[in-house]
């Protein structure tokens, strides 16, 4: 029981942290259809700009000024890079998120090293927050879970309370009659990429401390989030939102499971010797294969319902 | 004619510069180190390269080797993959140099391993060595073995036969968690300490055994809940690097209530995730530690901090400084920088290092020398006079077990050329 709440908090800690990063990839996927490759170096951008800044200005206001200077670049990055792009269709618009994702790595290289940088949580949120039978819950993890459902919450009220919110919502799924609305849907593009990496950066703020802060961060997250947002859906922030904690739970409730096929056929009456050719394959365990699970999901989901769990479009 | 006259011209100064080049490599013997310098496990690579760099200054200062010659060392990025480091390999050959010295991740060490061997077998006229500083996979020295290969840090396997022996003196212990990376070396330290737990106390319960993916887990968490949930009361892990610190940071953070039988704790950032709350419950075995005793364990040390102030970890490895003074005392012995002439003085070879008088076998190429158990405990000023990573936190020593006691046999059948 012990364990299973433990592994269940924590499990819901990861997919919090994944939903912040793939909901501003899934509204940018699902708008501009730009299937952002640098979305995750936004992340490790904002785990780095932290970093520095915090050790200037502290933890508290890095929180805050980091997403804002990464939600800038982004800004900068639709306006002149992706809108030049975009007449040269999809294909040049993915290339040139790919190219991105390399050139912020090198620079990233640049700037700080190839080592990890020692980015630290800060000693105001450094202690136990509740006891579990006997384990210790870090009251970093509570606060990155807070700072999740908070950005969840605003994000709601934001896309179904405001003006922009509709539009944007509206463009989701018919930017065409937006345009001709009469709204400027090239700005809202920009607003929309600028807030997506902005919190793919608040993302990295929280999370850069958390675990550790690297130039490999992105793409140890990159092929993730966009599982997450294939699996959810397109355009569906609520089948993001589904997907994040069904993956973090899958991840982490995965490591647990150390059961083989071997275990599998011993119970249906099968031996297989040690000696055999095949028993090295079936006595993989489930946690051995954990880092696959996700990816195989995708494809089943893909077979099964291209669409995502809660995708509004096809294709 | 202003076009010939040009290509002469450019023809002569590349030439000049050519010769340039060849009278500085003749006074300098170039020396290689392939590491991981990018990826999880950089700080690892880097802090390899500081203390090679400061053994190599050790050994110019003495004077060099052959009459003058200085070391030099060139740094190649392995990127932690068998496949880079060939590359870098390949480059290192082009470049002229003969020697080398690589020593995380075993997986990269048999690959290096076998392309040395191929490579002199081709080319008998430009052989290169292998020394080879902490890649600890017993294969390196039994079935896989290589003429060319020559190991400084003592085996898992002689370092796990040390381990259990001090284990199964602890009645305290009544259930074991095994906890690796799934690489040859992970798998090797789950092996032997299986094996060799159960002969020594088959009353020790193996409550888990797991092989996590190599430099990838940046969330301990679920290997600790885990962990917790099986009742272990002590944990043995051969993890290194970042694989380590965040193992202990996810245990620290959960409570998590165990005694630490490691490998590595020494190194890379550990120390500092156990902080005051590992003091007591971490163990290490190691081929040295910086409270040792003897005059020249302490000067060692203070040397790596005064030639590095600015960088927070400390003096981790015996091998590296074992190895360099080994191959000038074998270039010495053997009056040339050829590889294939100073392998067979580096057989046999003895030398002295913090620890007395240490050989090198010369049926696997394996050096030969005590290891130490030590715990991790607050610095005193006497047993424990220096800390790790300005800690306050350092090492005591448990038991020193001699070289003679962690010899074991071998399989190993070299092809001599």
């Amino acid at each position: 029981m012990e364990f299973f709440l433990v592994t269940l908090l924590n499990s819901l800690s990861y997919g919090l942290l994944l939903f912040m990063l793939s909901s501003g990839l899934t509204l940018i996927f699902s708008m501009m259809g730009v299937l952002n490759f640098a979305h995750a170096s936004f992340y490790m951008l904002g785990a780095y700009f932290a970093y520095q800044t915090g050790l200037h200005i502290g933890f508290w206001p890095a929180l805050f000024l980091s997403p804002v200077i990464v939600g800038v670049l982004g800004a900068a990055t639709e306006r002149f890079g992706l809108r030049t792009v975009h007449k040269f269709g999809h294909v040049a618009e993915l290339l040139f998120t790919f190219g991105l994702a390399y050139v912020i790595e090198e620079v990233v290289h640049l700037l700080w090293g190839r080592a990890p940088v020692d980015y630290r949580i800060p000693a105001e949120l450094d202690f136990t927050l509740f006891t579990l039978y006997t384990t210790q819950y870090p009251a970093y993890r509570g606060f990155m879970m807070l700072v999740s459902v908070g950005m969840l919450l605003v994000l709601y009220l934001v896309l179904t309370r405001t003006r922009i919110g509709l539009v944007i919502q509206a463009s989701l799924s018919h930017p065409e009659m937006v345009e001709s609305l009469g709204h400027n849907v090239p700005r809202v593009f920009m607003l929309v990429f600028a807030g997506g990496t902005a919190l793919a950066g608040l993302a990295g703020v929280i999370g850069g401390n958390a675990f550790i802060t690297e130039p490999g961060m992105a793409t140890a997250v990159g092929s993730i989030v966009f599982v997450v947002v294939v699996f959810g859906g397109m355009g569906s922030l609520g089948g993001a939102f589904l997907a994040s904690l069904i993956i973090g739970a899958l991840q982490t409730f995965s490591v647990a499971l150390d059961y083989s096929m071997l275990d599998v056929l011993a119970r249906v009456g099968i031996q297989i010797a040690p000696t055999s050719l095949w028993h090295g394959f079936w006595s993989i365990t489930i946690s051995q294969t954990a880092p696959v699970l996700p990816y195989l999901l995708m494809v089943l989901m893909l077979i099964v319902r291209p669409r995502g769990l809660m995708g509004t479009r096809e294709g | 004619m202003h076009f010939g006259k040009i290509c002469r011209g450019l023809f002569g100064l590349l030439a000049m510069l050519h010769l340039g080049g060849a009278a500085i490599a003749a006074d300098s013997i170039k020396i290689g180190f392939l590491d991981p310098l990018s990826g999880p496990f950089a700080n690892v690579g880097e802090h390899g390269a500081r203390e090679a760099l400061l053994a190599i200054e050790g050994v110019n200062a003495a004077g060099g080797v052959l009459g003058g010659s200085k070391f030099e060392l060139a740094t190649f990025d392995t990127k932690s993959s068998p496949q880079e480091a060939l590359i870098s390999l390949k480059q290192m050959t082009d470049q002229g140099i003969r020697f080398f010295f690589m020593g995380n991740g075993s997986n990269v060490a048999i690959a290096l391993s076998d392309a040395v061997s191929k490579h002199n077998a081709r080319n008998p006229d430009q052989t290169i060595l292998f020394l080879n500083y902490g890649a600890v996979d017993p294969s390196l020295t039994n079935d896989k073995c290589s003429f060319w290969h020559f190991r400084f840090d003592a085996d898992t396997d002689m370092k796990m036969q040390a381990l259990t022996n001090y284990m199964a003196q602890q009645k305290g212990i009544k259930k074991v968690y095994l906890i690796n990376q799934d690489y040859s070396f992970g798998q090797a330290v789950t092996k032997a300490a299986r094996a060799m737990l159960a002969a020594k106390r088959p009353d020790i319960e193996i409550v888990g055994d797991d092989l996590h993916p190599l430099g990838k887990v940046k969330d301990f968490a679920p290997y600790v809940a885990k962990i917790k949930s099986s009742g272990a009361d002590s944990i043995i892990t051969g993890n290194w690097g970042n694989d380590l610190a965040l193992l202990v940071k996810a245990g620290k953070e959960a409570g998590l209530q165990a005694d630490y039988y490691t490998y590595y704790t020494g190194a890379a950032g550990a120390v500092t995730a156990f902080g005051e709350a590992g003091a007591g419950h971490v163990k290490q075995v190691t081929t040295w530690h910086s409270n040792i005793g003897g005059k020249t364990a302490g000067d060692h040390n203070a040397g790596y901090r005064a030639r590095y102030p600015d960088v927070k970890d400390d003096l981790y490895y015996s091998s590296i400084r074992e190895s360099v003074n080994a191959l000038a005392l074998a270039i010495e012995k053997a009056r040339s920088e050829d590889p294939a002439k100073v392998v067979p003085m580096l057989e046999n070879l003895k030398f002295e290092d913090d620890s007395g008088e240490i050989y090198i076998r010369a049926d696997n190429h394996q050096l030969v020398q005590p290891l130490y158990i030590s715990t991790l405990v607050k610095a005193n000023g006497k047993d424990v006079k220096f800390d790790v990573e300005k800690t306050g936190l350092g090492f005591r020593t448990d038991a020193r077990v001699e070289g003679k006691d962690t010899v074991m046999g071998t399989t190993c059948k070299f092809q001599k050329p």
